[in-house]
């Protein structure tokens, strides 16, 4: 086997090693709880039968790591158990749910990244000039704002003031795509603001990196315009870092969706998170944190991998 | 002193932003006109003489808990970030020096905790010993050990190397004391800048929590739930709920445009 | 007149304009067509500086404050970057000190080497591959053929270096600056890189500037010799004349360790450390070999070997730092033991070291008083009175004064300064044994030169045994009693040193005694006749 695939395959082992360890986390989590978590979540009103039915409904009768086993198995089978709240299952909670988080996340990444990474090329480029300072300062107020505040200003500007887009993003399944990107185009600006904002900035500091290299030096001493310097010699160098970057960032704008969807009532993941944990509906927050962290460990396996591929000196080791 | 001077506009606005949020914090109970949660009127009053930034959703003073919010908000961000860095610095210091499975069996737990997305980490372990300030604070002082103890285990790291802690080592030298007097002094001030970019990240996490009404609690006053609870404002064209957000972004933009002049310096210096 | 390079009054400047640093003071340089200067002074001198200024480069945050360049008419100092351009690369070609740095490790060496003529216009692609080959066999590179197809980290240190010079040759040009572009190699790779690179500077009649420290070296190579300090010229004359009759103490303070000669002593003494069979490595590499050396008390045992050879693994495996796969070490005929926390205190205090890179072996954040009284008062138990009174017995025998110096923190001394604080910490533990890591390799000849001497006189003074790890052989001849050749992990060689000198037994130790670079301009001549 070559490096590179032993590499990545340790990578990709680590990756469900991770996911194990958080899962057991997940779970020990709610294990430590002190106090029975039944007649918590009931009240001291609740009838010693319906305490009972609870906890044989929960599993909390059986020993600890049967209870983890059995519940892992349900995950695998695409069972995650029933609502407290709503008595439904969890999956047919997430479904819907699932495919409208992915589309906001997506919808905001197709901007955000061509517009990120070129403005951190432009920004390295022509560093400490005016354009540089001048794109440095916005990403860095950008960055320390909460998003619901550029939400809400948003909000403010475009459909209160303005009158172009709803305030709120409310969709269903019979929502046609034109019309979804209509209803989506703030919650998904204001995730790409702020996602854009640390892209450009890992990106800008990724390319000076390899600006200052010996080999850089001696391309210009070679009289290699600046272009084909930036072009041929700094960005194959500096694709593995960017690649890096633009994956790290995927993976947080995937979290970040949390506040938007909240503020924009938008039917998603993160809204039933927040649900969830407001009503303390367990199985449920169990369920969209896997998620959550699943698709979080994913993307960064999938980050390391890809620069591991782009490293030339590991490529044809 | 003379570093002062060359500092650009930003780090001043900085500072002076700052220096500000922090005498506010401070004095709060002297400068508020009515106290934290006094109900003086009608919901939702307009700004006014009386009520410069008008009532909120309960009839409480605004100004009063933009005030309050202040010392409450930022209070329990410093403390929280003090407690992760306490924790976080010194496993990464002991986990530099020793080494071996030391530092294998911490590092490999530190990359569970961050292997999960903090904001989820932090809704899911509130949703297990239910939302409390002390709880909240708990909770995101835990989740913010890891990246501490990252920072400072790979800042050590680079200290550990060098001659010096090998020439210590040789003659005898215990972990503890070098970690107080041969690598604490080379890494404090990357710590330091690194404490002003973390306190943003948990001031703005704690916001958070609390605008999802999962964080700080009513009825103590919050920059965060005050936009939460007021948010209906904004339909009526009315800027008030954007008053404490625009509060966080300010204090945030703040410190981030001082710990930006201060990295700036510290790469500048080494060349 | 047939100038090619003309530098007038060249002043150069950072920082703020209020309050510059001035890197070079006015400097005058020319060059004909075809002929070879040598540029040497020590660090800082601003002899790199110079170099790219004859191309008409300089570093970001550096500027031309006065003076012209004229390159074959053209005034090079207020050109454009673009009419620069032209002439970069075509006309001008730069010889870097790190090839494995300067080479693109994205792309193959050989379309490295074809990008400038290429670009230029002045090949077609076939052509300039063609051309490439030609340049790589001219070099003496193995597999010239196909070697280019290769990527950077896929050719050694020594066949970069050749392959950057064929790639500075590409376009043919008026002028080479080599940068220390031997500095980075061993003694046997440098002198092949040396001579190959002096036949095709010759065989294309291009006018150069060497660059380097070393003055050995640079008569090679130069016809004509510049020695730089402070920025500024000290002297230049041709090259015999230089090495003949210098004009300057300061330059024959450059081959100061050269001219430092202590006899070796070579009656018998009782081995104060002994090291048997050692055997040592990294999982399943090995890096030490068997290896069995007797250190005499109170002698200089000098180890010396280039890249690779395995001695700084064995100081490691004697400190205790790294555990040996097989083998022992003995300390007055007692086994030590392997690991030095299983070592006790007066064990660890007798045996001491002493870094090569002073910056990294002081702690840049304690003073000069912090970083002595520490292990006087932690290995020797004083305090008080007795404590500062020895801190300041240890600043006399290194001979810096304690009123000046005591307070001051690390990053305010020089090195030479630094080097002599790590001395006088080794000896606040009062040690029997020191380990000497190649202390003098970072150093200015003048101030390593020092620095030698005074280890000479504390070793006389208080009885030290010196274990001194070294490359430079220069160094060796001037401080050994005994001396061990190593090469990759085992011992080739050991004895006194004037055997080792006068009558080498094995062939590696000829190839390395030779290899090293006389004052004398027909050294390498002579060396590549020979062989």
């Amino acid at each position: 086997m070559s490096n590179v695939s032993k590499l990545i395959l340790q990578r990709l082992i680590l990756g469900v090693l991770t996911l194990f360890a958080v899962s057991a986390l997940i779970f020990v989590g709610i294990e430590l709880q002190p106090g029975d978590l039944a007649q918590q979540i009931l009240g001291q009103s609740a009838t010693p039968e319906t305490l009972a039915a609870w906890r044989a409904e929960l599993g909390l009768d059986l020993p600890a790591h049967l209870r983890y086993l059995d519940w892992l198995s349900g995950v695998a089978q695409g069972d995650l158990g029933n609502s407290l709240a709503s008595r439904r299952p969890v999956a047919d909670l997430l479904m819907s749910r699932l495919s409208n988080t992915m589309f906001l996340a997506a919808y905001a990444a197709i901007i955000a990244v061509p517009v990120a990474v070129a403005l951190g090329l432009l920004a390295a480029m022509w560093r400490n000039s005016p354009f540089d300072r001048g794109v440095n300062v916005g990403a860095l107020s950008a960055i320390s704002m909460p998003e619901f505040f550029v939400a809400y200003v948003l909000i403010l500007v475009f459909s209160i003031r303005l009158g172009w887009f709803p305030t709120l993003a409310r969709i269903d399944e019979a929502t046609s795509l034109g019309d979804a990107v209509y209803r989506c185009f703030l919650p998904a600006l204001t995730l790409m603001l702020v996602v854009v904002a640390h892209m450009m900035r890992m990106t800008r500091a990724a390319i000076i990196n390899v600006l200052a290299s010996p080999y850089i030096e001696m391309a210009r001493l070679k009289g290699v315009p600046r272009w084909r310097v930036i072009l041929r010699h700094a960005l194959p160098n500096a694709a593995a870092p960017i690649i890096n970057v633009v994956a790290l960032n995927l993976a947080y704008l995937i979290v970040g969706v949390v506040v938007v969807e909240a503020v924009f009532s938008y039917p998603g993941m993160g809204q039933l998170l927040v649900d969830a944990v407001s009503s303390r509906d367990l199985p449920v927050v169990q369920a969209v944190g896997l998620f959550f962290a699943a698709t979080y460990v994913t993307l960064n396996v999938l980050a390391d991998i890809l620069s591991i591929m782009s490293n030339p000196r590991l490529r044809r080791g | 002193m003379k570093t002062l001077k060359t500092a650009p506009p930003t780090a001043w606005f900085g500072m002076i932003v700052v220096a500000l949020t922090m005498l506010t914090a401070i004095f709060a109970p002297l400068i508020a006109p009515h106290a934290e949660t006094e109900i003086v009127g009608m919901q939702f009053l307009p700004w006014s003489a009386e009520h410069p930034l008008g009532t909120d959703n309960l009839g409480r003073d605004m100004l009063s808990r933009m005030i309050y919010g202040a010392r409450n908000t930022v209070g329990l961000a410093l403390l929280t970030t003090a407690m992760a860095f306490a924790a976080g610095s010194m496993l990464g210091m002991f986990a530099a020096l020793r080494g071996g499975w030391v530092d294998q069996v911490l590092s490999r737990i530190i990359d569970v905790i961050m292997a999960v997305p903090p904001l989820i980490l932090a809704l899911m372990m509130l949703a297990i010993v239910g939302p409390s300030i002390p709880n909240m604070v708990a909770v995101i002082a835990f989740i913010y050990v890891a990246p501490v103890y990252r920072l400072a285990r790979a800042a050590a790291m680079n200290v550990v190397r060098l001659d010096f802690i090998e020439a210590a080592r040789l003659r005898g030298e215990g972990t503890f004391w070098l970690m107080r007097r041969e690598v604490l002094p080379n890494i404090s001030s990357t710590l330091i800048a690194e404490f002003g970019l973390r306190f943003c990240f948990v001031f703005l996490f704690i916001a958070a929590l609390s605008f999802l009404g999962i964080g700080i609690q009513p009825p103590t006053a919050d920059w965060g739930s005050m936009v939460k609870d007021n948010a209906t404002l904004i339909t009526f064209g009315d800027i008030t709920p954007l008053i404490p957000a625009g509060a966080i972004a300010l204090l945030t933009v703040a410190i981030n445009f001082i710990v930006d002049w201060m990295l700036h310096r510290a790469s500048g210096l080494k060349t | 007149m047939d100038t090619l390079l003309d530098m007038r009054g060249l002043r150069l400047e950072a920082g703020p304009k209020s309050d510059p640093t001035v890197i070079l003071h006015g400097l005058d340089l020319q060059l004909k067509r075809g002929e070879v200067v040598g540029l040497v002074g020590e660090s800082g001198a601003g002899k790199s500086s110079a170099g790219l200024a004859a191309m008409g480069v300089v570093r970001d945050g550096v500027r031309f404050a006065g003076g012209s360049v004229t390159f074959d008419g053209t005034e090079l100092t207020s050109q454009s970057p673009r009419r620069l351009r032209k002439l970069l690369g075509r006309r001008m070609a730069y010889v870097a000190q790190s090839a494995a740095a300067s080479f693109n490790p994205a792309h193959r060496v050989i379309d490295q080497v074809t990008e400038a003529p290429v670009l230029h216009g002045v090949m077609s692609r076939p052509e300039a591959e063609e051309d490439a080959i030609r340049l790589f066999r001219q070099m003496q590179l193995p597999d010239a053929d196909r070697i280019g197809m290769r990527y950077p980290h896929q050719m050694s240190g020594g066949q970069l270096q050749r392959a950057m010079t064929g790639m500075a040759m590409a376009c043919r040009p008026d002028l080479i600056v080599f940068d220390e572009p031997t500095t980075a190699l061993d003694v046997t790779t440098q002198i092949e890189v040396l001579g190959a690179m002096r036949d095709i500077v010759e065989r294309y009649d291009a006018a150069a500037i060497y660059i380097t420290h070393d003055l050995a070296v640079v008569s090679q190579m130069a016809d004509r010799i510049m020695v730089m300090r402070h920025g500024q010229e000290v002297e230049t004359q041709p090259t015999r004349d230089m090495l003949a009759t210098p004009r300057e103490d300061y330059t024959r303070s450059l081959w100061s360790v050269r001219s430092l000669n202590r006899p070796a002593r070579v009656e018998p003494r009782p081995a104060l450390l002994e090291c048997r069979d050692l055997s040592a490595g990294y999982g399943d590499v090995k890096v030490l070999h068997d290896v069995s050396v007797e250190l005499p008390r109170g002698r200089t045992t000098t180890v010396v070997g280039e890249s690779g050879s395995g001695k700084s693994t064995l100081a490691k495996v004697i400190a205790g730092l790294m555990p040996p796969m097989s083998g022992q070490v003995l300390w007055q005929g007692d086994p030590l033991p392997a690991d030095y926390r299983a070592r006790g205190r007066d064990l660890l205090h007798d045996v001491q070291m002493i870094y090569q890179m002073a910056d990294t072996a002081l702690n840049p954040r304690h003073t000069v008083r912090e970083t002595l009284a520490r292990p006087a008062r932690f290995c020797r138990g004083l305090t008080g009175k007795a404590l500062q009174s020895r801190v300041r017995d240890l600043m006399e025998l290194i001979e810096l004064s304690p009123d000046k110096f005591l307070d001051r923190r690390i990053p305010e001394l020089s090195g030479g300064q630094k080097q002599r604080i790590g001395i006088a910490r080794a000896l606040a533990a009062e040690p029997r044994f020191v380990i000497c890591d190649e202390v003098t390799s970072a150093l200015d000849q003048l101030v390593a030169g020092g620095i030698l001497r005074l280890l000479m006189r504390l070793q006389d003074e208080l009885d030290l045994t010196y274990m001194f790890i070294t490359h430079d052989l220069a160094t060796v001849r001037a401080i050994a009693d005994q001396v061990v050749i190593m090469q990759k992990g085992r011992v080739v060689e050991q004895g006194p040193r004037d055997r080792i000198f006068d009558a080498p037994q094995q062939d590696y130790t000829r190839r390395l005694l030779e290899a090293v670079p006389q004052m004398d301009p027909d050294w390498l001549s002579r060396v590549r006749a020979a062989s």
